[in-house]
């Protein structure tokens, strides 16, 4: 059980801090439809925490949520201890969250680099006067984090599309790219909206191997929505399971696959 | 043959992300800055100058300014007409309430001014997109010409509501009023337009031009991943409408000399220089050149060949002008939406690979 | 009553008028956006365009008379015949729905898919290509326009309003029957899209144009019909702005009246665009009347522009478009 929010180590030797993020009673609303339903679960550091559930459960919202995209009408997040006033998302990028999409949203007109590059935008503070000149702090701005952005294209293995525009790209590549975009960030946390969505099972073994890679050399605490049950109960530490907007489950893949209500939720049972 | 990139090894990501990458591109480039500051002045006569370099520069000028805004960051304007006219009137304000200042510093402080009224007008851009901000910046266009047609303070309370240039000099040499040499008014063009140029391609090439074209191709997923719309949106207002104000101030005070705001920045420039960004190419510092240089080149071929050479009547020439820009937009935009600059840039790669293609 | 009030009144009345006079042009954006998406530019210039035909028509004039003199020397003008105003609105109709088919079949069918302010820019090509087209089509000269409209003073307004007021209120004839005639054509319109096969068809069009090629509509066909009714809205628009204030280059103008119109009323709405014509002929004609005389006068430039602008940072869907929800 992981009831404790005690710092401990897992079998394979990684470590697992106390809790990063913390959504409490979380209630999101558009109009009538109430896509979230008072969930409360927290986010560990350097674990992988998975959210699933059946199409339309709320998962994606539930990341809107956490990236700042929708702001519930009710409940908290608490992020590094602190409770998060309502933000605009770049403000929530700015604090360390990067994320992935469920459908790409790379900048299609820019190349890889370049895409790449926007992913330093927290760290690159030069002023337009500055990079109007090209000189002092904007010069050496770029040049210092091309260096962290070449580390990650040469940890996702993208070396060669460097300079090519992202439009002309395959589908699995295009994720790597996004992917690559979100590392480039630096992220405390790093969200993943279906990552492995359209591949087949070559790009998935590749795509599990970047996230555990991601996870086990840099730290990072990452959250991800998938739908291939075994991708998740392989990759994840613990696991949220929602259905209809509401938590049904949460814990370790081996409690989850053991639950009643989450077995039902998924194998169908009439709702009364 | 000579035009490749092998063997021209980059040892640092400085040389890697500098403006011409090729060794030619680069060498070519000084080549016509110093045709262009040192041979053409002395070569050049009046038509020359005023028909076709002093119209091209400073649409250059504009350009580039619009091609920021729209090529770049994706918000279309109309107004580019109005925005020119804040530069010219705030030029011609500081010229004549000042007239001690340098007119260059005047130009600069113009572009300055244009980019606070750019910055004004952009605020609706946060919240409508697309034509609906197109049309919104028609708002700017109609009420700034407006506001200089009918409040005297702006042109001096002069009886014939124009504005025109005192003479003011540089090192000496007269570069506005009637004084003016072509080769002085020419260089004072061609300086500010290599300026403008080289701080176009720094903002473009670093994260401010990044910011600009995350806004242009996604501005929700920019948004998430940290760019601050408010910020980045503004910020293209406000360095576009800088260099259309600069151009704005270039065109009344070297080029014309004196000018009545409605008949020299109404709506038909908005689109004239719109015109030129979509011919030259969406966001590319070059297709700015080339779509200024074709369209300035357009009317002056036409009436050469159709009045000059065949003797056709001038408004004839004219409507057969409208015909020929208005069938050249939309053959662009369906055959190749990133204009003359992507034929050209298509063209190097061609010639990267010759003689060998395979 | 204070005079001031009456005379407002009057400039109220007539700002009504000039506001369907608006809403007549903006109904004609409306059409082609909600079937294709595309924000068409070029509808004003299509008035003129159609007016400019008409007249050329109903005169005789040789097309392109100037380009074949000046090519080969000759001295032609005129046919020499005139031709009835009902048979000339026929063949002018006719010549609107060839540019339909070729708009369509050189422009618009490229560039399906394409970004809508992709498509907005293209139509300002096609807005300066048909005002050169039209100048060397029918020359540039001012024309005038007169199919048998009423034009002049009401005169039992004004007996009335003298009656009540002391003060008789000029309404124009024409601004009268243009109401009668723009209230026909939104009725006319509306009973073709909720009743007709055709309009069901473009209706399904605009929802999804995929899907509506899926059952078997025929989208060359629908666009075709878009454009040519637009053109026959262009065609009314241009024959009562033409015999108001003569067929002239200024008359594609209006259709830079009716974007914020459209702006205010919202791009997908035909009542909408009623609601914001109105809306901006009479703001227009008060605000000219109040505050004009006080900074400059003419503000009817920029005023409609202003309006829909402050408006839209505040109702970024205008009036009766639908509310924008984004996703990622």
């Amino acid at each position: 059980m992981l009831d404790s929010v005690e710092p401990y180590t897992t079998e394979d030797g990684r470590k697992i801090g106390g809790v990063v993020m913390e959504m409490k009673n979380i209630t999101l609303r558009f109009g009538g439809v109430t896509a979230i339903q008072d969930i409360s679960f927290d986010i560990r550091d350097g674990e992988i925490r998975a959210i699933i559930g059946p199409n339309g459960a709320g998962k994606s919202s539930m990341l809107n949520v956490i990236s700042g995209f929708y702001n519930p009408q009710e409940g908290e997040v608490f992020y590094k201890g602190e409770k998060r006033p309502p933000m605009k998302p770049f403000q929530v990028a700015q604090q360390g969250i990067a994320r992935t999409f469920q459908n790409i949203a790379l900048f299609e007109g820019m190349s890889v680099l370049d895409n790449v590059m926007t992913g330093r935008i927290r760290q690159m503070k030069a002023g337009l006067f500055a990079q109007a000149l090209w000189k002092g702090k904007a010069e050496r701005e770029e040049v210092e984090n091309r260096e962290v952005v070449e580390k990650v294209i040469d940890f996702l293995e993208i070396q060669h599309i460097r300079k090519t525009p992202v439009g002309r790209l395959p589908y699995g590549l295009k994720k790597r790219v996004e992917l690559a975009r979100a590392l480039a960030a630096e992220p405390s946390i790093l969200l993943l909206d279906e990552p492995m969505a359209g591949m087949n099972v070559e790009e998935k073994e590749d795509m599990s191997r970047f996230i555990l890679d991601v996870n086990d050399e840099f730290g990072t605490t990452i959250a991800l929505i998938e739908h291939d049950m075994g991708v998740v109960m392989d990759l994840s530490d613990r696991v949220v399971v929602m259905d209809y907007g509401k938590k049904i489950g949460d814990g370790t893949p081996d409690e989850v696959r053991t639950n009643q209500d989450v077995i039902d939720a998924y194998l169908g049972v009439a709702h009364d | 043959m000579f035009y490749r990139e092998a063997g021209d090894f980059k040892t640092s990501y400085a040389e890697d992300s500098q403006t011409f990458p090729i060794k030619f591109d680069r060498y070519r480039y000084y080549a016509v800055l110093v045709i262009a500051f040192a041979v053409v002045p002395f070569v050049i006569n009046d038509y020359w100058v005023n028909a076709v370099f002093l119209p091209f520069l400073i649409y250059a000028i504009a350009a580039i300014g619009l091609n920021i805004l729209t090529g770049y960051c994706g918000q279309v304007s109309l107004g580019t007409g109005g925005f020119m006219a804040v530069g010219a009137y705030a030029c011609y304000k500081l010229m004549t309430s000042f007239p001690e200042v340098s007119i260059l510093i005047h130009v600069i402080l113009a572009g300055g001014i244009t980019a606070g009224v750019g910055v004004l007008f952009g605020l609706p851009s946060l919240r409508i997109k697309g034509f609906y901000l197109a049309v919104a910046t028609l708002a700017a266009q109609f009420f700034l010409v407006w506001l200089f047609n009918r409040v005297p303070w702006f042109y001096n309370y002069s009886a014939s509501g124009q504005i025109s240039a005192p003479e003011r000099t540089v090192l000496g040499v007269p570069v506005t009023g009637a004084e003016t040499a072509p080769w002085a008014a020419y260089l004072v063009c061609l300086l500010f337009v290599t300026a403008s140029a080289l701080v176009a391609r720094n903002l473009t090439r670093g994260m401010a031009g990044r910011k600009w074209m995350a806004i242009r191709d996604m501005d929700i997923a920019a948004e998430i991943i940290g760019v601050d719309p408010l910020k980045a949106k503004l910020s293209a207002f406000a360095v576009s409408s800088f260099f259309i104000g600069i151009a704005g101030a270039l065109f009344f005070s070297v080029y014309l000399g004196a000018v009545e705001v409605g008949e020299a920045f109404g709506i038909n420039k908005s689109f004239l220089v719109l015109f030129m960004v979509i011919i030259g190419g969406l966001g590319s510092i070059f297709g700015s050149f080339a779509g200024a240089a074709f369209l300035v080149l357009l009317p002056v071929f036409l009436k050469n060949l159709l009045v000059g050479g065949l003797g056709w009547p001038t408004d004839l020439a004219a409507h057969l002008e409208f015909i020929i820009v208005g069938a050249l937009i939309i053959v662009f935009l369906v055959a190749e939406p990133h204009g003359l600059a992507q034929l050209w840039r298509v063209a190097k790669e061609k010639l990267r690979l010759w003689p060998f293609p395979h | 009553m204070p005079e001031q009030l009456v005379f407002a009144m009057e400039v109220f009345l007539n700002g009504l008028m000039a506001g369907v006079l608006y809403a007549l042009v903006a109904l004609g954006f409306v059409l082609i956006y909600k079937a294709s998406g595309i924000f068409n530019y070029a509808q004003g210039v299509m008035a003129l365009f159609a007016a400019l035909t008409l007249v050329g028509i109903m005169d005789g004039q040789v097309p392109f008379s100037h380009l074949i003199n000046a090519v080969f020397g000759t001295e032609i003008h005129h046919f020499g015949w005139h031709l009835p105003a009902l048979l000339a609105i026929v063949l002018t109709m006719v010549v609107m729905i060839a540019l339909a088919w070729l708009v369509n079949h050189f422009v618009f069918r490229h560039l399906v898919n394409q970004e809508p302010i992709i498509l907005f820019m293209a139509s300002i090509g096609l807005a300066y290509f048909l005002e050169g087209m039209g100048d060397i089509m029918w020359g540039a000269d001012i024309k005038k326009l007169d199919v048998g409209l009423p034009q002049g003073i009401n005169s039992a307004i004004d007996e009335i309003t003298f009656g009540i007021f002391d003060y008789g209120f000029f309404i124009d004839n024409l601004d009268i029957v243009a109401t009668g005639i723009a209230a026909l054509l939104v009725v006319g319109l509306v009973i073709f899209a909720q009743y007709t096969k055709q309009g069901r068809a473009m209706r399904a069009v605009a929802d999804d144009h995929q899907a509506a090629l899926s059952v078997g509509i025929s989208l060359n066909y629908i666009w075709v019909m878009v454009w040519s009714l637009a053109g026959f809205v262009a065609l009314v628009a241009g024959i009562v702005w033409g015999t108001k204030s003569g067929v002239q280059f200024s008359l594609s103008l209006i259709a830079l009246k009716a974007l914020p119109v459209l702006m205010l009323g919202g791009f997908t709405s035909i009542p909408g665009a009623i609601v914001g014509g109105l809306i901006i002929g009479v703001g227009e004609k008060l605000f000219e009347f109040a505050i004009g005389p006080m900074i400059g006068g003419a503000t009817e430039n920029w005023f409609a522009y202003v309006l829909a602008l402050i408006f839209l940072v505040f109702r970024p869907q205008g009036l009766f478009g639908e509310k924008i929800i984004e996703r990622v």
